[in-house]
């Protein structure tokens, strides 16, 4: 447990001491917040659907979250090429415990980032039902869990930045954009439909989104259920990696 | 008493044969040092001393442990300096022992007293709150050996820990570790390619080439079989002077090369 918590630790302290990696990655929220929020919002409503603000903010918290989770996990390809990951390895702790402390420590940098962007979207516009915040925070645990988890099983696999761009473009965007983020998973094109409903990170939107404004259209203990499902799968995934990694 | 006992160890990266089947003791108390050219089998030797790699055939026991069955209980008994640094340069100097403390499940007011201690045996008390990135190359080595030595382990491996290293900076680091050995009775088992080093400090000596261990013995014995006048002439005799290309793993011998020149 000590292991697990040092290893948190770790990355909690990284984190806060790169201000400007914080402030950069907020940058991205705002602006999809401005170009697409407001952008959008008239034509949103002339369709009659209301405020697309009030819409887009779960959206783009997720994807800050998302974001920020795989990238930390991702960080453990820096630990590979800078000798640390072997300081860890050769320490009398499992594997597991190591994929766990580096997930929840990722998870949770995650979690600031994505409140940051949350105060954010209130100045933005946005008005949630403050009620409903406590499954609100639950809901982004678990992307935050998820994804962190995601970037570390990935980087496991690699010994270099170069793959990087291929994960970006194939993956993490995807699995932003297909989450029904930025617009309505109601009456898609079927192809889109079934794309969005294998994509476990709808789920996290549709919860975050339901938490905030009552409207939800999975139920919500179907949501929480798919995300600890593939979670835990994802560990699983993560841990039979990591036991695999010889350096 | 032995505090290492390699039984016939084989590593193979898929046709290659990284080291084959190599058989030596390492005594307790003893300053042992593992020479061999570039590429030898040296570092694939010490990480499955270490637990890093398994051998695809073969025994070892550390300290009474199988470092294959029992990985937890061998981990706590060495410390180690890699051949690359292995710091977190966003942590200070005090944050990198304390992780390792903490991760070695040392209580705080053992670790708490530990750190000053070995911080001052190396000279950086003054540095503990200094950023690692900011330090020399040997104020990380000097850093890197007081971390290995944080859980007072029975052995420890120092894979060339003064590579790159100034003299001055050397033979601090060589006092350090002697005295280590004479006063706290820690085995000690390096690796290093400045044979002055070893002949000053080393009470025994392999050398090992194409994964195959061609000599041991104190440096006397090595130096007499092979005919020699010195060390240096008898590794020279020994493996020959052409000049070796590491084949293995091209990608992360170009990552510790470029790990070096970044230091």
């Amino acid at each position: 447990m000590t292991a697990i918590y040092i290893l948190w630790l770790r990355q909690l302290k990284r984190f806060i001491r790169k201000k400007t990696s914080i402030v950069g990655a907020l940058g991205q929220p705002i602006i999809f917040l401005l170009a697409i929020g407001f952008g959008f919002g008239p034509v949103y409503a002339k369709a009659g659907a209301g405020n697309y603000i009030q819409f887009l903010a779960p959206g783009i918290i997720v994807m800050s979250v998302l974001f920020t989770s795989i990238f930390t996990g991702l960080e453990i390809i820096w630990d590979k090429q800078f000798g640390f990951l072997k300081e860890t390895f050769v320490a009398p702790v499992s594997r597991f415990e190591i994929l766990l402390g580096k997930t929840l420590g990722g998870a949770t940098v995650a979690m600031i980032q994505g409140i940051l962007v949350f105060l954010i979207s209130l100045v933005a516009g946005f008005r949630p039902h403050l009620a409903s915040l406590p499954l609100a925070f639950l809901f982004l645990c678990l992307v935050a869990i998820l994804a962190s988890a995601l970037g570390a099983a990935i980087a496991a696999r690699l010994d270099d930045m170069q793959g990087f761009p291929l994960i970006f473009n194939f993956l993490v965007q995807p699995l932003f954009y297909l989450s029904g983020a930025i617009f309505p998973i109601k009456n898609l094109p079927s192809v889109l439909d079934v794309i969005t409903r294998i994509n476990p990170f709808s789920y996290g939107v549709d919860g975050l989104r339901g938490a905030f404004s009552g409207v939800y259209v999975f139920s919500p203990l179907l949501s929480l259920g798919v995300l600890f499902g593939v979670s835990i799968l994802i560990l699983a995934v993560g841990a039979y990696q990591f036991s695999k990694v010889q350096l | 008493m032995n505090i290492i006992e390699i039984k016939n160890i084989t590593k193979k990266y898929g046709d290659f044969t990284a080291v084959n089947d190599i058989s030596f003791d390492v005594k307790k108390g003893e300053v042992f040092a593992f020479l061999g050219p570039n590429g030898a089998g040296k570092t694939t030797t010490i990480k499955m001393l270490t637990t890093l790699l398994r051998p695809t055939a073969g025994e070892i026991l550390l300290n009474g442990h199988n470092v294959m069955e029992n990985p937890h209980q061998t981990r706590k008994s060495f410390g180690i300096v890699f051949q690359d640094p292995s710091l977190d340069n966003e942590l200070t100097s005090y944050e990198n022992m304390q992780f390792h403390a903490i991760l070695y499940g040392l209580k705080k007011e053992v670790y708490e007293k530990r750190i000053v201690d070995l911080l001052n045996l190396v000279e950086l008390y003054d540095r503990k709150d200094a950023y690692v990135k900011n330090f020399s190359g040997g104020m990380k080595r000097r850093l890197e050996i007081a971390r290995g030595l944080l859980h007072s382990p029975t052995v420890l491996f120092l894979d060339e820990p003064t590579i790159g290293l100034d003299p001055q900076t050397r033979n601090h680091i060589w006092t350090y570790i002697n005295n280590l050995n004479k006063k706290e009775n820690v085995t000690i088992f390096f690796t290093t390619h400045h044979m002055e080093e070893v002949e000053r400090i080393a009470q025994r000596v392999a050398i090992i080439d194409h994964g195959k261990i061609l000599i041991i013995g104190t440096i006397e014995e090595i130096i007499q079989k092979a005919g020699a006048k010195n060390l240096e002439e008898a590794f020279i005799t020994l493996t020959g002077s052409t000049i070796r290309e590491e084949e293995v793993n091209v990608g992360k011998n170009q990552m510790r090369i470029s790990n070096k020149l970044m230091r």
